[in-house]
């Protein structure tokens, strides 16, 4: 086993625990911190699939950006929930649970059986790109492509996501704003 | 070297871990945690798939799309989440029924 694979099932192991954990936990703010070491080792494995910059960007905007607003919005939504999370019977496995956990297991089974049925070394587009050697290596350098295909070819959908981030920054601000007359 | 499978393997349960959050949580909050873990999932497929795109490079592109467009929308769901606490006291959406009058 080299280290590259050490690491990779080290990193799924982490995900997949802290998940778990965020799930299963009754105190939401220690599943709220949890989420943390998920979307970390996420980036971990975000750098053993060869996107570094991905992985730097998902550590600025998820960990650094959403995951604090998602804490002021905890505190900013008062204790009572706290209180009532607390209260109520919330074992892992109760029969109030059991429909989401039969939805969740059918998913897990769907998905892993098409990703096996999938056969993903022989597919034809990936054999086309051994072939013409468009797979990335990992002592390829991405960020100035990247940089470069972001204003050549994706011109047009990140021109779009400016707007769109535009209009949601207004919609926020506008939804939080205090109560005005009219 | 890893294969493609193992990656996607991966997605797929951090996705059931989602839907399991999503479904079964009664505190909006969570609900959004789950909403993410899925989004995180297809974000992780992409990355995983886009290893065979070097030139135009669309896997990592998206994904990196992908991660901004989850920023803004939880920005937005957020503002909804301390409107609804601030009009009903709660965020159980289980006992958000009424309207506005």
């Amino acid at each position: 086993m080299t280290l590259v694979q050490a690491l990779f099932y080290l990193m799924t192991f982490v995900a997949l625990g802290s998940a778990v954990f965020v799930a299963a936990t009754k105190n939401l703010v220690r599943s709220i911190f949890m989420f943390f070491i998920t979307l970390m080792a996420i980036a971990g494995l975000y750098v053993l699939a060869l996107a570094d910059f991905v992985a730097i960007t998902q550590i600025v905007i998820y960990v650094g950006g959403i995951l604090v607003l998602i804490l002021f919005a905890f505190m900013l939504s008062g204790r009572e929930n706290l209180n009532y999370i607390s209260a109520i019977e919330n074992k892992f496995i109760s029969i109030r649970k059991l429909p989401a956990l039969l939805l969740a297991a059918l998913f897990l089974i769907g998905l892993i059986n098409v990703v096996v049925k999938m056969d993903t070394g022989n597919l034809e587009w990936v054999k086309v790109s051994l072939d013409q050697k468009n797979n990335i290596l990992p002592n390829t350098a991405m960020t100035e492509n990247i940089g470069v295909n972001l204003m050549t070819h994706y011109l047009l959908p990140f021109e779009a996501m400016s707007i769109l981030l535009m209009v949601a920054l207004i919609g926020a601000a506008h939804l939080s704003r205090k109560e005005a007359a009219g | 070297m890893i294969t493609l499978t193992d990656f996607l393997l991966v997605g797929a349960g951090l996705f059931s871990i989602g839907i399991y959050m999503l479904v079964s949580k009664s505190n909006l909050i969570q609900i959004l945690i789950g909403v993410e873990l899925m989004l995180n999932a297809a974000i992780l497929n992409l990355v995983a798939l886009g290893r065979y795109d070097r030139y135009n490079n669309g896997g990592q592109m998206f994904a990196l799309f992908a991660i901004v467009l989850a920023a803004a929308t939880t920005a937005v769901a957020l503002a909804i989440i301390l409107n609804v606490y601030k009009r009903y006291r709660t965020i159980d959406p289980g006992k958000i029924d009424g309207l506005k009058d």
